[in-house]
């Protein structure tokens, strides 16, 4: 975002550059979560599109038709978007208040982020509902999203826990734990209509 | 820092022990012998928040902190942040201490040790309100596997309602006890209760038991369900009575007995009012059909509705 500011000063540019520019810087940190090292990339350049982007997808994919009663369907757009932000800061006021010294929307881009591989999940869910239910349906929708809500925590893992005090980290790492759980808990309840 | 906590915490060690046979005392820190008024006052009735220089364990720092001059305003981020400094291992002691109640082992005194945090109750309601609903909702598809007649759906909206119960629970149950014995207090002008932030982490840390017990209510074998419920109950409120005794003690005994008997009562309708509406006794939805009863909650007969579907 600080990148599109500064360029979007000069008069008269039409070049697409900044655009592809922030869509490569999005497009670079998708794949350092999917293969999360002890970089700063994420800390240092953050940006809030990608989650944006991700938590988009995500209330799309999980929200019930309208057809489906009002009081026992899955969640809506708004629910699955307020849980997602809603979650997000909580983790990062309470990572602040524990101690650590990570800014607000650095947390926000890592959290964010680290949701792509649940992304995936609900993909690949999806597709499998496509096929005949079943128990074995089933069974290969509870391994992916185990293995993506594995792969969500080591990522998140790796880019937040330096930033807390070392007594500390398991107290700052567990509501991100149950915030992965809740939206595997999500995607995994999905039952198309 | 980690070596100044340690020795702060085999100070206080020692000094809760003497505290909680007499909670007036305050205790004097072994390097101020020569000073009198640097002393390390665990005082009973001082507010539950210190300010995040006690880190810092200087004998000049506490005896300002004593005076209260570095008390950080409640719009600064500092004053939350106290509430907030904890340490993994004290977090686990108190769970520890929740867990196991004994008669004379006051929670407060001996655990809280004066630092009241607000980490513990919220994250262990936040953890009951979703674990309730996780658990529920897979009563339900177990149920349905066993009897492909029941409706299955995810029903996303008991989260909210487990949310806003167990916080509601956690606030403002704590908060009338909390008014009730201050008004006591006044009128009685004993030993002072303990602070609202006090009282609020004792209803925190006093819930974690039931998380255990929600997951273990997946069982459906009923008498295991009201034996685990009936446990978990007594364990919970064993740990707020044996707490709150020294302070009612010293009350007249009608209003002591009725006080702590409102306690568990509160606690006893949280438990079984959630014990009925996530976990809806299922043999009633068999019954169903052949009564078509009126005088069945709507939510039992919800998943009988004409949209019942069939795997």
């Amino acid at each position: 975002m600080a990148k599109a500011a500064e360029s979007s000063g000069d008069p008269g540019t039409t070049s697409p550059r900044p655009l592809m520019r922030d869509l490569k810087a999005v497009g670079k940190k998708f794949m350092h979560v999917l293969y999360p090292r002890k970089s700063n990339t994420l800390l240092r350049d953050w940006d809030l599109w990608g989650p944006l982007i991700l938590c988009v997808t995500l209330a799309l994919m999980l929200q019930r038709s309208s057809v489906d009663s009002e009081k026992d369907g899955g969640p809506q757009f708004a629910e699955v978007f307020v849980i997602v932000w809603f979650g997000a800061v909580t983790i990062t006021l309470n990572s602040k208040l524990l101690g650590g010294n990570i800014s607000f929307f650095q947390s926000l881009c890592v959290l964010g982020y680290c949701i792509l591989p649940l992304t995936v999940a609900m993909l690949v869910c999806r597709l499998v509902l496509l096929a005949e239910p079943g128990p074995i349906n089933f069974m290969v929708r509870l391994f992916v999203v185990i293995v993506m809500f594995a792969w969500s925590i080591v990522a998140s893992t790796a880019f937040l826990a330096d930033s807390q005090p070392p007594n500390r980290k398991a107290l700052a790492i567990y509501p991100v734990f149950l915030f992965y759980f809740v939206i595997s808990w999500m995607i995994l309840t999905f039952t198309p209509q | 820092m980690a070596a100044a906590d340690e020795l702060a915490f085999h100070e206080f060690e020692e000094a809760s022990n003497l505290l909680a046979e007499t909670p007036d005392a305050a205790t004097t820190s072994g390097s101020d012998q020569l000073t009198p008024q640097g002393h390390v006052a665990v005082a009973v009735d001082s507010g539950g928040s210190y300010g995040a220089e006690e880190e810092a364990e200087e004998s000049d720092r506490t005896a300002l902190l004593q005076e209260e001059k570095q008390q950080p305003g409640f719009w600064t981020f500092g004053y939350y942040q106290s509430f907030f400094d904890v340490d993994t291992s004290q977090v686990l002691d108190r769970i520890r201490g929740s867990l196991l109640p004994r008669p004379g082992h006051n929670f407060v005194r001996h655990h809280l040790r004066n630092q009241p945090d607000l980490y513990g109750p919220f994250w262990i309601c936040a953890t009951l309100a979703f674990v309730l609903a996780v658990t529920g909702n897979l009563t339900l598809v177990l149920a349905q596997r066993r009897d492909p007649s029941i409706h299955y759906s995810p029903q996303f909206h008991k989260v909210t309602v487990a949310g806003i119960t167990i916080y509601c629970y956690v606030w403002l149950v704590p908060l009338a006890l909390w008014g009730f014995l201050r008004w006591r207090k006044g009128v009685r002008e004993r030993v002072g209760p303990y602070t609202f932030l006090e009282t609020v982490c004792v209803y925190g840390y006093s819930l974690f038991v039931f998380i255990p017990t929600v997951v273990l209510w997946l069982i459906p074998v009923p008498w295991l369900q009201w034996l685990l419920g009936v446990l978990a109950l007594s364990l919970s409120g064993a740990s707020l009575v044996f707490t709150l005794w020294p302070v009612v003690r010293e009350d007249t005994s009608l209003v002591a007995a009725v006080l702590l008997s409102t306690v568990v009562l509160l606690h006893a309708l949280l438990a079984v009012g959630c014990k009925f509406y996530f976990f809806q006794p299922l043999p009633l939805e068999h019954l169903a059909p052949p009564l078509q009863a009126t005088s069945l909650p709507p939510d039992v007969l919800l998943p009988l509705t004409p949209g019942a579907k069939t795997t």
